[in-house]
């Protein structure tokens, strides 16, 4: 029974180990180093698989799920309206905020009455699915091709606004983003989010 | 009694009972929505239209078909009524047009709105209405009032049901609020802004269908798919302290009404537990509240589910008639 074992492999890729003794030539070994050192140099004249980073960078595609931006809209405004949508897509968890009310002398600001005033994304959880992009329903946020850079303690990884808004002076493009339907969509002044 | 039939399932009820009572005793997806109908409060239906059905045969007795469509929250059952809700195609394209018509004036608000995760709007949109507006004209605007120190009223989502105005007057001493003007201009409102102070007058917000009357006192505190509604008691001179605690860790985020699978609260409470008793220690904690499984409110809450009962030993089944008919009657409609 024992004996038959590898016919029961399941892979059915299982070799028969056989003790017999070896040939002269296998006894001194230097055949087979030299054949090794021959794949070692063969490798030399290969196409290298590593990088000079951070000289050089892997292309990434346009659209790569790296850190989230914040947007503003034209007149600066956050577009944020801490609705919690995101929050509540996210499979991960990694969304958290409070809302506050807009006052009178923020309207240029931001864009909603309601607004965020604090909002993090926890980037340990985060696993970059772009579902809290997908589910924004004010274009607020997007994932950018910026990558989320290691850390020494864990609570830098709490992204807060400070982190996420946009700057207004360094405005983040995240066109490519967006399809034709959505550009057309959010120029359309027939939506009242539009006038 | 009259027998009458509902989409195919023959019910007997009593003299009296209209289309939309009968059809909720069957329960299931035979009820049609009703956006101003309120059994808890008299007078209330007839406004809104949602609720339309086609009568195929008026009664027994004279088997023609009604000419038009009905509105079953108003129309009393005949003996032998043959109705259709979701069977006819007429009243499905109907009800398209009728959540149109209500959305003409309605403001794409809800990301800001609280009521957003409960409003029978969004719902009532979400099934049946459609996904583009057609509507290109400005829509009408109102400012923002208070009326009274605790609720807030946005008259741009209000959708004209009536409920408040009936629960100021069947509910309070002193109504002190109503419709004014006509037609498209027509706005909820307190004449020169008095405050509505009564005891009981708080259940205006547990009314309303939509976002248009809504708690200060939770005004953008969070969004209610992120609390645990819970089942609630204290004891109250003024009402019976059975409210839902909407819950976050060991915090009370607001207090409302019980809702029941309609969307109705199962007792109206006072405004002292409403607004005044937001500390966990005001309150004896019962337990969750059922969530039905399509509500976003269920989201990320995790909760485990009960064995259904058709899935224990023989002896153990406790499943009614009427639960089996509407899959489990204690889940409420959020
Ligand atoms: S990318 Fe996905 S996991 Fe990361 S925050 Fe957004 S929704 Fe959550
Ligand atoms: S980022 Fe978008 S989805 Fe998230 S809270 Fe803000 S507006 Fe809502
Ligand atoms: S009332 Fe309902 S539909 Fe209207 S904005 Fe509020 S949540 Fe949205
Ligand atoms: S619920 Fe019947 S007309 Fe509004």
């Amino acid at each position: 029974m024992l004996l038959n074992n590898h016919k029961v492999s399941l892979s059915g890729r299982s070799k028969i180990v056989s003790n017999k003794d070896m040939t002269f030539a296998e006894k001194i070994y230097l055949p087979a180093i030299i054949a090794g050192f021959g794949i070692t140099i063969h490798h030399f004249f290969k196409k290298k698989a590593t990088i000079q980073y951070p000289e050089v960078k892997r292309p990434i595609a346009d659209i790569y799920r790296g850190k989230h931006v914040l947007k503003r809209d034209d007149e600066g405004r956050e577009r944020c309206t801490a609705c919690g949508l995101c929050a509540l897509s996210c499979p991960a968890e990694a969304i958290t905020m409070i809302a506050a009310e807009r006052k009178e002398d923020e309207k240029h600001l931001y864009r909603e009455e309601k607004y965020a005033s604090v909002y993090e994304i926890n980037m340990l959880r985060c696993i970059f699915c772009g579902l809290c992009e997908e589910a924004c329903p004010k274009e607020a946020i997007f994932l950018t091709n910026e990558m989320v850079l290691a850390d020494l303690h864990r609570s830098d990884f709490i992204y807060g606004k400070d982190v996420l808004v946009e700057p207004s002076d360094k405005r983040v493009d995240i066109s490519i983003r967006q399809t034709p339907e959505v550009l057309s969509f959010k120029k359309d002044k027939n939506q009242t989010h539009n006038r | 009694m009259f027998k009458v039939t509902i989409d195919n399932h023959t019910i007997e009820v009593e003299e009296g009972t209209t289309i939309l009572q009968a059809a909720r005793m069957i329960g299931g997806i035979v009820v049609p929505p009703a956006m101003c109908y309120y059994s808890k409060l008299k007078e209330s239906g007839g406004k809104c239209r949602t609720c339309l059905v086609k009568v195929a045969q008026g009664s027994a007795r004279d088997p023609r078909p009604l000419p038009k469509l009905v509105a079953s929250c108003r129309t009393p059952v005949a003996d032998g009524m043959v109705v259709q809700n979701i069977t006819s195609q007429e009243v499905i394209e109907t009800r398209k047009a009728i959540v149109e018509f209500l959305l003409i004036n309605h403001p794409l608000d809800c990301p800001v709105c609280d009521q957003a995760g409960e409003c029978d709007l969004q719902d009532l949109s979400y099934d049946n209405g459609k996904e583009e507006s057609r509507f290109e004209e400005a829509k009408r605007s109102f400012r923002v009032i208070d009326i009274g120190d605790k609720i807030q009223l946005h008259m741009n989502r209000c959708i004209l049901c009536y409920r408040c105005v009936y629960t100021a007057d069947q509910l309070t001493d002193k109504r002190s609020h109503g419709i004014l003007y006509r037609g498209d201009v027509s706005e909820i409102s307190t004449y020169i802004q008095t405050d509505v102070t009564n005891d009981f007058s708080g259940n205006m917000i547990d009314v309303c269908p939509v976002g248009a009357l809504t708690d200060k006192t939770f005004r953008f505190k969070n969004r209610v798919w992120f609390l645990n509604p819970m089942n609630a008691n204290r004891s109250c001179s003024k009402c019976s302290g059975k409210v839902t605690a909407w819950m976050r860790g060991g915090e009370v985020y607001r207090i409302t009404g019980r809702k029941d699978q309609f969307g109705e609260v199962e007792e109206f409470i006072c405004n002292e537990c409403r607004f005044e008793k937001k500390e966990l220690s005001d309150w004896t904690i019962e337990g969750p509240r059922n969530i039905k499984r399509a509500s976003v409110i269920s989201q990320n809450h995790y909760e485990k589910s009960k064995k259904p009962s058709v899935i224990l030993p023989l002896e153990n089944r406790t499943v009614s008639l009427d639960e089996f008919k509407n899959g489990s009657n204690n889940e409420i409609q959020l």
